[in-house]
């Protein structure tokens, strides 16, 4: 019953929230796609770090590439073609990042994570500004909101999906204990390298087509512009709200915070920031396990 | 060809020479005390064989297949299995999934009711039966060392290395301790135990070592070993040892 439960909800709640573009408003559907967008962006940022504990600010790196590839490929190659390169770009940027960095641990994978936005955003800007002269591009692809919502809403379901699938794998439980003790999964039989990349480069794989799929919205695309590093921090506090190491703690978090920030960001688009860097300081304080942990822990506490 | 050889392992960092051209042998079956003061590189050594740090010279070799200069993961999947000085359990994993990574992981790759299984006759021999859906953070101590003995067990393992299991047990712990790594012993289970409680070494190793800054100084029977005055010194200072 639990199980059937478990499958059912989820695919009805996606049947509406398909049909929802239907009969939404453009700016309501503006709302769903920009939930949808980081629901997927804080799923995937989860299915690597949730378990494992590397807190990775590359999110932007990704999704940003992503954006870029479709600027300078849609022109010259069909979409569904361009969203497959955007993909095998992000995997193969992944796997060279992953190769190079995953042994770091702590601070040092954070601080590199973040260097690496900064680095790919500072290298396209210089590419563009000397070699081809023009730091703006223009995205016109024949795609409406709608589409570029159902996209994003298939590749949201896609990832949570794919989430559910690694947790009942093998892959699931080395990450869980990579997470605990790297030392203890090395000794138990653990290929820590091979367990950490596949990951990292599936959930970085996501990220960048989701920077793709998003990118016809923006119409105009700059460096600065798709390489915002608010997106890699907003996407961290998201999942870490929801809890990270829980299937739908990372789309529990998106979906409210999503909405707060729309909100702050266009009634107090001054205090914004500071708001927004207490919100960061009160969840890793208050709940730094995230919501779901937290109710969990009330319910036990209730009982005892 | 012997069961576990060790042919002049050496690990030095720097400067310091932790273990130092250290060479001896284990049949299969054997259980061996590893002895020596603090710093004298036991657990180096351990860490050499677990494959926890790569030598700086020399060959360890297990059954005839070459471990020096493999990964941990790759030496734990050829039938070396190991519990830590400082216990080192997964927290935040039941004890049934802490038990249960080396049987998933492990050269036999069980998954589903196989690895339960398996995971579930671990516990049972330490006597953690029934409380597998336990978190392992929740333990107290002496159940950490359990459960971290359960999970080298889980591996089944031809080789087990042991870093002060016994320490840190009240006596009657100790004795169950005690009867328990006897109790593995009688299934062919080879065993490498760094151990500071003579009582234990004593009952329970037919065989002992002895290092002292980073060299193996002594290797006999146990009694004779503890007799043997470079072995007095070592624990004691040179004061009368030639006198």
């Amino acid at each position: 019953m639990r199980k059937t439960l478990s499958l059912a909800l989820p695919l009805a709640a996606l049947v509406l929230l398909a049909a929802a573009p239907l009969v939404a408003s453009a700016y309501q559907l503006g709302l769903l796609l920009g939930m949808a967008t980081y629901v997927t962006l804080a799923s995937a940022w989860a299915l690597f770090s949730g378990h494992t504990r590397y807190i990775s600010l590359a999110t932007v790196a990704f999704y940003g590439t992503g954006a870029y590839t479709v600027a300078v490929l849609n022109e010259s190659l069909p979409y569904p073609v361009v969203l497959a390169v955007a993909g095998v770009i992000g995997a193969g940027l992944a796997l060279v990042v992953g190769l190079s960095t995953l042994r770091l641990a702590g601070i040092y994978f954070v601080i590199f994570s973040f260097g690496l936005s900064e680095l790919i955003r500072e290298l396209i800007t210089w590419y563009e500004v000397n070699v081809t002269g023009t730091l703006g591009r223009y995205i016109f692809l024949d795609i409406t909101a709608r589409g570029i919502y159902w996209q994003m809403l298939a590749l949201g379901a896609f990832t949570i999906g794919l989430t559910a699938w690694i947790h009942r794998r093998r892959l699931g439980l080395a990450l869980r204990v990579i997470g605990d003790d790297e030392t203890v999964a090395a000794h138990s039989g653990i290929h820590l390298a091979r367990v950490k990349l596949i990951v990292f480069v599936l959930a970085s794989t996501i990220i960048t087509l989701a920077g793709a799929i998003a990118s016809p919205r923006w119409v105009y695309v700059e460096p600065s512009i798709v390489f915002n590093p608010t997106v890699s921090f907003l996407t961290v506090i998201m999942a870490l709200l929801g809890g990270a190491n829980r299937l739908w703690g990372p789309a529990l978090g998106a979906v409210p915070l999503f909405l707060v920030f729309e909100w702050l960001s266009s009634d107090f688009p001054d205090t914004y920031p500071i708001i927004l860097g207490l919100l960061f300081i009160a969840v890793v304080f208050v709940l730094p396990n995230g919501v779901l942990a937290g109710i969990e822990r009330l319910r036990q506490r209730r009982k005892a | 060809m012997s069961f576990l050889s060790i042919e002049g392992a050496t690990k030095r960092f720097g400067g310091l020479t932790a273990v130092d051209n250290v060479s001896f042998t284990l049949e299969q079956g054997e259980i061996v005390g590893l002895l020596g003061p603090n710093g004298s590189g036991k657990t180096t050594l351990i860490n050499l064989l677990s494959g926890a740090l790569p030598l700086s010279a020399g060959r360890i070799a297990l059954q005839g297949v070459t471990l020096s200069g493999r990964r941990a993961d790759t030496v734990a999947r050829a039938g070396v299995a190991r519990t830590f000085q400082l216990v080192r359990i997964l927290p935040s994993l039941t004890l049934m999934e802490n038990v249960m990574i080396p049987a998933v992981f492990g050269a036999k790759a069980h998954w589903g009711t196989a690895a339960v299984a398996v995971a579930n006759d671990a516990l049972a021999r330490v006597g953690l039966a029934g409380r597998e859906t336990g978190l392992a953070g929740d333990l107290t101590y002496i159940d950490q060392k359990r459960l971290e003995l359960a999970r080298a067990l889980a591996a089944e393992p031809s080789l087990l290395l042991l870093d002060e299991w016994l320490a840190g047990l009240n006596p009657t712990e100790l004795k169950q301790g005690i009867a328990l790594i006897r109790s593995l012993t009688d299934s062919g289970l080879t065993i490498l135990m760094v151990e500071h409680i003579m009582e234990a070494v004593r009952t329970l190793c037919p065989r002992a070592l002895v290092m002292n800054s980073g060299a193996l100084i002594a290797d006999g029977p146990t009694a004779e070993v503890l007799a043997d005055p470079h072995v007095v010194a070592a624990y004691l200072g040179q004061v009368d040892a030639d006198a």
